[in-house]
């Protein structure tokens, strides 16, 4: 078949909804978009393990603790479902961990800004999963079936970790002075990084939207960030609290929330590796992954023993 | 085809290098844990259904990182893990041809046989 014709049986494909799957024929650019976009993806859940890592020994009770601990340990497996279906397309995980740690592959700015009081453990599960979840909500229709499969298993666990995150600003909005002070501090410093998430405008690209013809994504960054806005606009007045948008206001008109520019010099300046914690977190993961090699290899070695000595060792199948 | 994506998307920041490198061959260290396939079972009386796929070093630790993985929220009752390389897959490029023998075959379903309206439950 000539590469026009492969092309357009895999554009029908996508028309008519059905999926693409690891062996299918699919353009370069497809598999080049899609491997980008789920290490992406899986790097973002294995960084941003770390500024809520930062404070599970400092949780402030045994509560709080177990959920942090749950709640971290789900992002370490979402990263490894987005992982493996990123291994599909034919990276090896090796390749893109290496690339996560020398800086080439990008993952979500969020995650380059610090965490600085419990109250942040909160925001980030209210307004940082939030966002993730519309994006992840949308990609469980991704074309890509892999992508679209882990995607679905996500969106089943992140629903607790926004609930979670919300609750706990709630306990702290009804606490004392301080509290609500943390509370309201938290949400001032995470909203608009929060809707830095979503991207660029869309305004601001004039390249092609080909995402949108293969159907990898369904809705516009404006459009997912309009949708949080509306969202959050209301949950924050159940906390009693406000976001930090003098701007932003209900339009009776249009039935949705004005609200005002995105610091966008920020935006890229994060995105470019100059926020203030990216080379904290890269180095972090670098060390960790450096200081588990031992672990990594005598692993090997030991399955590598072990079968040496049962070669005929066998569970059958239950 | 000589696409190349720039556009800017929420969780897909576009780059010259970052995750694009794939056109080079994979790097395969002797050192990297094996790819294994995973399927869960999700109570008694139902199948093991793939759940995806994970890396370890031998099968014993292959099924604790599937139920560390899989399995956080009871998801599980049982699993297999099955090692990548043994899996064998049919060819997604010959399905047309290769599934055809059953398109034509409509008598195998129990809707082509027209039955008296008394006959109820058959």
């Amino acid at each position: 078949m000539a590469i026009h014709d492969l092309e357009n049986a895999f554009q029908q494909k996508i028309d008519n909804e059905i999926k693409i799957e690891p062996k299918d024929w699919m353009p370069d650019a497809y598999r080049k978009t899609n491997t980008r976009q789920i290490s992406q993806h899986a790097h973002s859940e294995i960084v941003g393990m770390l500024p809520e890592g930062n404070w599970i020994t400092r949780a402030p009770s045994l509560k709080r603790k177990a959920i942090l601990i749950a709640k971290v340990q789900d992002e370490a497996g979402h990263g490894l479902y987005l992982y493996s279906a990123a291994e599909t397309l034919g990276s090896s995980r090796e390749q893109m961990i290496d690339e996560l740690h020398s800086g080439k592959a990008k993952y979500s700015s969020i995650f380059n800004y610090p965490t600085l009081t419990w109250a942040d453990m909160g925001a980030i599960g209210w307004l940082v999963d939030g966002a993730a979840i519309l994006n992840q909500v949308m990609l469980c229709r991704t074309s890509y079936g892999p992508y679209a499969r882990a995607n679905v298993r996500i969106c089943k666990e992140e629903s607790f970790h926004q609930r979670q995150g919300f609750e706990s600003l709630l306990v702290l909005s009804k606490g004392t002075k301080e509290q609500k002070e943390m509370c309201q501090d938290a949400i001032n410093r995470w909203w608009w990084p929060s809707l830095m998430m979503f991207g660029p405008k869309d305004s601001e690209s004039t390249n092609s939207d080909q995402s949108i013809k293969w159907k990898i994504k369904r809705k516009t960054n404006d459009e997912l960030r309009r949708q949080f806005v509306n969202m959050i606009a209301e949950q924050v007045k159940l906390l009693g609290m406000t976001l930090p948008d003098p701007d932003l206001k209900y339009n009776n008109q249009t039935g949705q929330y004005d609200f005002g520019e995105i610091n966008w010099d920020e935006f890229w300046n994060v995105v470019k590796g100059n926020g203030p914690c990216n080379e904290q977190r890269l180095q972090a993961r670098r060390k960790a992954h450096e200081e588990g090699a031992w672990v990594r290899e005598a692993a090997v070695a030991y399955a590598e023993k072990k079968q040496s000595r049962q070669p005929n060792e066998k569970t059958d199948a239950a | 085809m000589k696409i190349k994506i720039k556009k800017f998307y929420y969780g897909d920041i576009p780059g010259d290098e970052a995750g694009e490198s794939i056109a080079s061959p994979t790097i395969t260290n002797d050192k990297a844990w094996p790819l294994w396939e995973i399927f869960i079972r999700s109570k008694q009386g139902l199948d093991h259904k793939h759940a995806g796929s994970l890396h370890a070093a031998d099968a014993a630790m292959a099924i604790e990182n599937a139920r560390d993985v899989y399995t956080r929220r009871q998801e599980g009752i049982s699993i297999w893990a099955v090692e990548s390389k043994n899996i064998h897959a049919s060819n997604p490029d010959d399905a047309e041809s290769f599934y055809e023998p059953a398109s034509d075959k409509i008598y195998r379903h129990p809707g082509f046989y027209q039955l008296p309206d008394e006959i109820k439950h058959m």
